[in-house]
């Protein structure tokens, strides 16, 4: 078991590892969202008091949860980089952070687009919108911060300290709408006593976010394996890699 | 099929959402396959000149 996980942070068997199970990812992420959109379109009901609006959640919920799991993901594995000087780690945070960002801006863009027909306004200033659009800015910001330092070393240290600060927007954004008194829902699905929604609902969401959540692991390895490639092109085995291939 | 397309009359809101999701998913995907692609080709072509030159000194 540890030999396995010792052997995966050598980039070398990394790209073999992830590179096997890629086409796995792929095809269970393509079956899942199937799955989600039939479920989530055409066999939960229509809400009682949304109507039909309601559907939306079924992209936007699982969005807003792979926002915050993205970044916890980039967060700790840069700081795993930072202090222990493992290459595959700082290699895993950079790789995350453009697909969280995508999540955030999904999350937000889709929020909004529910907003205007519920709530009668695309944006408002309230703790949980807010707050999600602050980590659409360290998402930002730590991608910027990367590609603007020349070194890699010295780019993943910043970048890692950057993540762990903006860690604390985390438990932020997820209390946010219990700590204040805000225009967006509470929690309906992760309570203590049983989920405040319909089962026929619940389902296609909980499918959704398997979907977005192995679709996730799919591209990060993809991010990973070219990400790997370009920084070990001075090695032999890259090299070979290269040449045999062709 | 036209009433479910009519999403109960918030056809736009619920399209553009599933449309942007689909979209946005897409190019994260497709993204990285370009990028892997077109390092390959570059690593392919840095290294055999580089072999030319080892040959020639």
């Amino acid at each position: 078991m540890w030999s396995f996980f010792h052997r995966l942070a050598s980039p070398k068997h990394f790209y073999a590892f992830a590179g096997r199970l890629i086409p796995w990812l792929g095809w269970i992420t393509l079956l899942l969202m199937l799955a989600g959109l039939y479920t989530g379109l055409f066999v939960a009901p229509t809400d009682y008091q949304q109507g039909e609006s309601y559907r939306i959640i079924f992209v936007h919920v699982p969005a807003a949860w792979m926002s915050m799991f993205v970044y916890m993901v980039m967060a700790i594995s840069g700081g795993i980089g930072l202090v222990w000087k493992m290459k595959m780690a700082d290699i895993v945070a950079a790789s995350a952070a453009p697909i969280g960002a995508a999540f955030t801006f999904l999350a937000l863009v889709t929020g909004s687009l529910w907003g205007k027909p519920m709530w009668g306004t695309w944006w408002i200033w309230d703790a949980r919108l807010t707050s999600e659009l602050i980590l659409l800015f360290l998402y930002l910001g730590f991608i910027a911060l990367g590609s603007a330092i020349e070194d890699k070393r010295t780019a993943a240290n910043a970048c890692a300290v950057l993540a762990l600060v903006g860690l604390v927007n985390i438990p932020i954004i997820h209390y946010s709408v219990e700590w204040w008194n805000t225009l967006h829902q509470g929690s309906t699905v992760t309570r203590f006593d049983r989920p405040a929604m319909a089962t026929s609902m619940l389902i296609p969401l909980l499918i959704m976010f398997l979907a977005y959540k192995i679709y996730f692991f799919l591209v990060l390895f993809m991010r990973t394996r070219a990400e790997i490639l370009d920084r070990e092109r001075n090695t032999g085995w890259v090299k070979q890699l290269v040449t045999e291939a062709s | 099929m036209s009433e479910f397309l009519h999403m109960g009359g918030y056809a736009f809101y619920v399209w553009t959402s599933y449309g942007l999701a689909l979209a946005i998913l897409l190019w994260q995907l497709l993204a990285p396959l370009r990028q892997h692609r077109q390092l390959l080709a570059r690593l392919r072509r840095k290294y055999r000149q580089s072999s030319q030159a080892g040959n020639k000194s």
